[in-house]
C-alpha cells in the first residue's frame, strides 16, 4: 500500500519527477505546434490590421467618421448598467455592461461604444447613463453637448463620474 | 520550455505577481485606452490588434512628440510585450521592449524595460538572456517593481542552477508583503536545492504557517506544508509530517492529498485508529480523484490492521464496486474523447467565461470525457496546448466571419457603384457649367482687385464713378463734341452748361473719392468672403465627388488579396487545429490509460483483499477472537 501512496504523492506534487522519453517526445511535438500556432497568430494579426484599414476606408471614410468612447473617472466606483447615446435626436447606441466590461472600465480601459458616419457641421450628442451607486441607490443622468464635425475623423470621449466625485456628471472631451 | 519545466518539477512556485498592464491616472490617448479595455477582459488578440495599429500610426506621424500616444509611449511599448506574452506569442514578445532598452531614454525607464524584458525571457525559457537583461539594470529602480525584480532574479538564479545566489536574494525578500508566501516557499526550495536540508525544513515550516486570507498565498502555504510533510515523511519523522499535513486546508487544492498523507503518517506510526478519520472523510469525496481512490483501499487496510475484518471486507467490497464504476467512467471518457467530444467540450462557450474554467469543466453536465482530466488539464504543457487549441478555434471563427464579410463588402461596393455611376455624368456636366461660371466671376474679381490696387498708387476718381455717373459723363462728352462745330450765344451758353455739368460731376468724383475708395475696399472684402464660401462649397463638392467614387473604386485588389490571405490562413489554422486536437486527445487518452491501469491494479488488490478479509472475519467469528 505504501508504494501506491508514494506514486500518487509524487505525481500530484510533481516533486523529484523526471520526464520520461515519451513525455519528452510529446513535449517536443507540443512545442513544435506551439511555434506554428504563434506564427499563424502573427499572420492573422497582420490580416486583421489590413482588414481593419479596409473596413474603415469602406465603412467609415475619414470625412464622415465619428467615434464615441466611454470611460469612467479615475477611481470611480459607480456600477454602470447602461449607456445610451443619441446623436441629433437619433439613437446611435444603447449599451448594457457585463461585469467584465465594467471591471475593464474601472481599471482605466476605454470602450469604443459607437462608430458611425456624420456630415460636417454642428451636431448634438445626448448621453444617458443608468447606474447604481456604492450605497445601492439608482443613479441616472442625461447630458447634451454640442459638437462640430470637421472634414477629418472625429473622436468624442465621454467620461462618467458619480455624484460623490470632485467633478460629478458626464463630461465630453474632444480628441 | 525544458529548463523551466525541470526547475518547476522541483516544486518552485513561479510568481505571485503577473504582468498587469496598468493605466496612468490621466489617459491621453483613447485608442491606447481601448487596447487596455480589451486586454483587461482577456481579449488579447483585439488588444494587440488595436495597440499594434496605434503604435504603427504613432511611428508614422511626422512629429510623434505631438501625438497623444507620446504621453503613454513607454507604457504602450511595455504593454505590447505583456499582451503578446499573455496571448502566448513568446517568439514575438519582447521586441518592442528591446527597442526601448536600446533607445536613448533615461536610466529608470531603461531599468523598467530591462526588468520587463527579463521577465519575458524567463517565461520564454531563456534564463541566461533573462540574467543578462537583469544585469543591465543600474542605479535607481522604480519602487513599484523593486520586489518583483528581485523575486525574478531569484527565480532566474534557481533556473540556472545557482540556488545559493537565489537563497541570498530570497532572504532579502522575506519582508515583501506582495510576495508573502511565495518568497518564503521559494526560499525553502532554494535551500533544499543548495543542500541545506535542515535550514530548508525550518524555512518550509515558516512558509507553512504564514497567516493570509489571500487565496494564492493560502495555496502556497498548503504547498509548503505538503512539501514539508512529504520530506519529513521520507525521513520517517511521522509525527512532524502529520502536523504539516494537518495544516493544509480542507477545502484547498491539496486537501485530498493532505488527508491521504495524514492517514499514511498515522499508519506508518502504527496508529491505525487515527488514520480512520482522514481516510473516512476522503472516501466521501469525488471518486475520480486519485487520492480518494487510494483511500478506498487504505481505509479497509487500516480496519484490517485494527482486526475489524468484517468492516474491512465490506469496505473492500464497496471499493471493488467503486473501482468498477470508475473504470466504466474512464472507458466512457476514452470513447467520448475518441468521438471528438472532449474537444467539443473544451470550446463550449460557458467554459470560457472565467479563469477557473478548468475547474468548472467537471461540473458541467454531459461532459464525461473530462471526469479524469482536470489534473492533467491543470499541468503547464497541457494548459499551453489547450490554450493554443482555444486560440486556434477563436482564429478559425474570426477568419470564417472575415471570409463571409468579403461578399458583403462586394455587395456594398456593387450597390454604391449602381447608385453613383448613373448620377455622376449629369452631376459632372452641371458641375462643369458652374465651374466655368465660377471661374469667370473669379477672374472679374481679380480684375477689380487689380484696379483698386492701381488706384492706390495713381488715384483715378473716374474709375469709382457709379454707372449713372459714367453714363452722364459719356453723354456730356458726346454733347461737348457735337457743340465743338457750332457758334453763337446760344451755342456758348450750351457749352458753358455742359462744362458746368462736367465740372459738377468731376467735383463730386474728386471730393467723394476717399469715401468711395474706402467703400470699394469694403465691398471687395465682402466679395472675398463670398468667394471664400464659394471656394469651400467648391472644395466640399470636389471632396464629395471624390468620396462617392472612392466608395466603390479601388477595393478590388485589396479584397482579392485579403480573401486569398484569409483563405490561406484558414487552411493553416484548420490544419493546426486538427493536429493540436489530435495531440490533446492522444495525451488525454494516455492519461486515462494510466489512470485505468491504476484502477485495474486497485481492483485486483481489492478483489484479493475482500476475500482475505472475509476469511479472516469468518475465522475471527468462528474462533471468537483473533484469527
Amino acid at each position: 500500500m505504501h508504494k501506491h501512496f508514494l506514486i500518487v504523492m509524487s505525481a500530484l506534487l510533481c516533486i523529484w519527477a523526471r520526464p520520461s522519453p515519451a513525455d519528452e517526445s510529446a513535449r517536443a511535438q507540443m512545442k513544435g505546434l506551439d511555434e506554428q500556432v504563434q506564427e499563424v497568430k502573427t499572420d492573422v494579426l497582420s490580416i486583421a490590421a489590413e482588414l481593419n484599414q479596409l473596413e474603415e476606408k469602406l465603412l467609415y471614410p475619414s470625412d464622415t467618421h465619428l467615434a464615441v468612447f466611454v470611460s469612467l473617472a479615475h477611481g470611480e466606483t459607480l456600477r454602470l448598467d447602461a449607456v445610451q447615446i443619441q446623436i441629433d435626436g437619433h439613437l446611435a447606441t444603447h449599451y448594457i455592461y457585463s461585469f467584465k466590461e465594467l471591471d475593464a472600465l474601472r481599471r482605466g480601459g476605454v470602450q469604443r461604444v459607437y462608430s458611425g458616419n456624420i456630415a460636417t457641421g454642428t451636431h448634438e450628442i445626448e448621453v444617458s447613463v443608468s447606474a447604481k451607486l456604492a450605497n445601492g441607490k439608482d443613479y441616472t443622468q442625461t447630458e447634451r453637448f454640442p459638437f462640430t464635425k470637421e472634414i477629418k475623423p472625429k473622436s468624442l470621449g465621454v467620461m462618467l463620474a458619480g455624484p460623490d466625485t470632485p467633478q460629478p456628471g458626464i463630461h465630453l472631451g474632444d480628441w | 520550455m525544458r529548463i523551466r519545466s525541470q526547475w518547476l518539477s522541483m516544486g518552485v512556485v513561479l510568481a505571485a505577481v503577473a504582468a498587469q498592464p496598468s493605466v496612468a491616472a490621466e489617459l491621453r490617448d483613447l485608442y491606447f485606452g481601448e487596447a487596455l479595455y480589451r486586454a483587461y477582459q482577456g481579449q488579447y488578440f483585439d488588444a494587440l490588434e488595436r495597440l499594434d495599429a496605434e503604435l504603427a500610426q504613432h511611428h508614422r506621424v511626422d512629429e510623434p512628440e505631438l501625438d497623444s500616444l507620446q504621453y503613454h509611449i513607454r507604457q504602450a511599448d511595455f504593454s505590447v510585450g505583456d499582451f503578446e506574452l499573455r496571448y502566448r506569442m513568446h517568439l514575438r514578445a519582447g521586441r518592442a521592449i528591446k527597442a526601448v532598452l536600446d533607445a536613448d531614454v533615461e536610466q529608470p525607464v531603461k531599468n523598467e524595460a530591462a526588468y520587463r524584458l527579463a521577465r519575458i525571457q524567463f517565461q520564454k525559457d531563456q534564463p541566461e538572456d533573462a540574467l543578462h537583461s537583469l544585469e543591465r539594470i543600474q542605479g535607481t529602480v522604480p519602487d513599484n517593481i523593486k520586489d518583483d525584480l528581485e523575486f525574478l532574479r531569484a527565480n532566474v538564479y534557481s533556473a540556472l542552477g545557482r540556488p545559493a545566489d537565489a537563497v541570498e536574494v530570497l532572504k532579502r525578500l522575506q519582508g515583501a508583503e506582495s510576495l508573502k508566501g511565495f518568497a518564503a516557499y521559494n526560499l525553502g526550495i532554494a535551500l533544499l536545492q543548495a543542500g541545506h536540508n535542515a535550514e530548508a525544513l525550518r524555512q518550509l515550516e515558516k512558509a507553512g504557517q504564514i497567516d493570509s486570507r489571500v487565496s494564492a498565498t493560502a495555496a502556497v502555504r498548503d504547498k509548503s506544508n505538503m512539501v514539508l510533510g512529504s520530506l519529513l515523511f521520507k525521513s520517517t519523522e511521522y509525527g512532524p509530517a502529520q502536523l504539516a499535513f494537518d495544516r493544509v486546508r480542507l477545502d484547498g487544492p491539496y486537501s485530498n492529498l493532505a488527508l491521504l498523507s495524514t492517514g499514511w503518517a498515522e499508519v506508518t506510526a502504527h496508529d491505525y485508529q487515527k488514520a480512520l478519520v482522514p481516510w473516512g472523510m476522503l472516501i466521501e469525496r469525488d471518486g475520480t480523484d486519485a487520492a480518494v481512490q487510494e483511500a478506498r483501499l487504505a481505509l479497509p487496510f487500516a480496519y484490517s490492521k485494527l482486526q475489524v475484518y468484517g468492516r474491512a471486507a465490506l469496505l473492500y467490497g464497496q471499493a471493488l464496486d467503486a473501482f468498477g464504476k470508475e473504470l466504466e467512467k474512464a472507458d466512457a471518457s476514452m470513447r467520448s474523447i475518441r468521438a471528438g467530444k472532449f474537444l467539443q467540450a473544451l470550446i463550449r462557450e460557458e467554459i470560457n467565461q472565467d479563469n477557473l474554467w478548468v475547474v468548472r469543466l467537471r461540473t458541467l453536465p454531459d461532459t464525461p470525457e473530462t471526469f479524469y482530466l482536470t489534473e492533467l488539464m491543470a499541468s503547464n504543457d497541457f494548459q499551453t496546448a489547450l490554450q493554443n487549441y482555444l486560440d486556434l478555434e477563436d482564429l478559425h471563427r474570426r477568419l470564417l466571419v472575415w471570409q463571409d464579410s468579403f461578399a458583403a463588402f462586394e455587395d456594398l461596393i456593387r450597390l454604391r457603384r449602381a447608385n453613383y455611376e448613373p448620377l455622376l455624368p449629369q452631376v459632372d456636366a452641371h458641375f462643369r457649367e458652374l465651374d466655368s461660371q465660377m471661374r469667370l466671376r473669379l477672374e472679374q474679381r481679380e480684375h477689380l482687385q487689380k484696379r483698386l490696387q492701381d488706384i492706390l498708387t495713381a488715384p483715378r476718381p473716374e474709375l469709382l464713378a457709379t454707372a449713372d455717373e459714367r453714363l452722364a459723363l459719356e453723354s456730356l462728352r458726346k454733347i461737348g463734341r457735337a457743340l465743338r462745330s457750332g457758334s453763337g450765344a446760344e451755342h456758348d451758353a450750351l457749352q458753358a452748361r455742359v462744362q458746368r455739368l462736367q465740372g459738377l460731376l468731376t467735383w463730386r468724383l474728386y471730393t467723394e473719392y476717399p469715401e468711395r475708395l474706402t467703400q470699394a475696399h469694403k465691398d471687395l472684402r465682402d466679395l472675398n468672403e463670398d468667394v471664400r464660401l464659394l471656394h469651400e462649397r467648391y472644395t466640399a463638392f470636389v471632396r464629395a465627388r471624390q468620396a462617392a467614387v472612392h466608395s466603390y473604386v479601388g477595393y478590388d485588389q485589396s479584397i482579392k488579396r485579403l480573401r486569398t490571405h484569409v483563405g490561406e490562413a484558414l487552411q493553416r489554422v484548420d490544419t493546426l487545429l486538427a493536429r493540436q486536437g489530435q495531440v490533446i486527445e492522444a495525451v488525454a487518452i494516455d492519461e486515462l490509460n494510466t489512470r485505468r491501469q491504476r484502477l485495474e491494479a486497485y481492483q485486483v488488490q481489492a478483489r484479493y483483499a475482500v476475500a482475505d478479509s472475509y476469511d479472516r472475519a469468518l475465522k475471527q467469528h468462528a474462533g471468537g477472537g483473533t484469527p
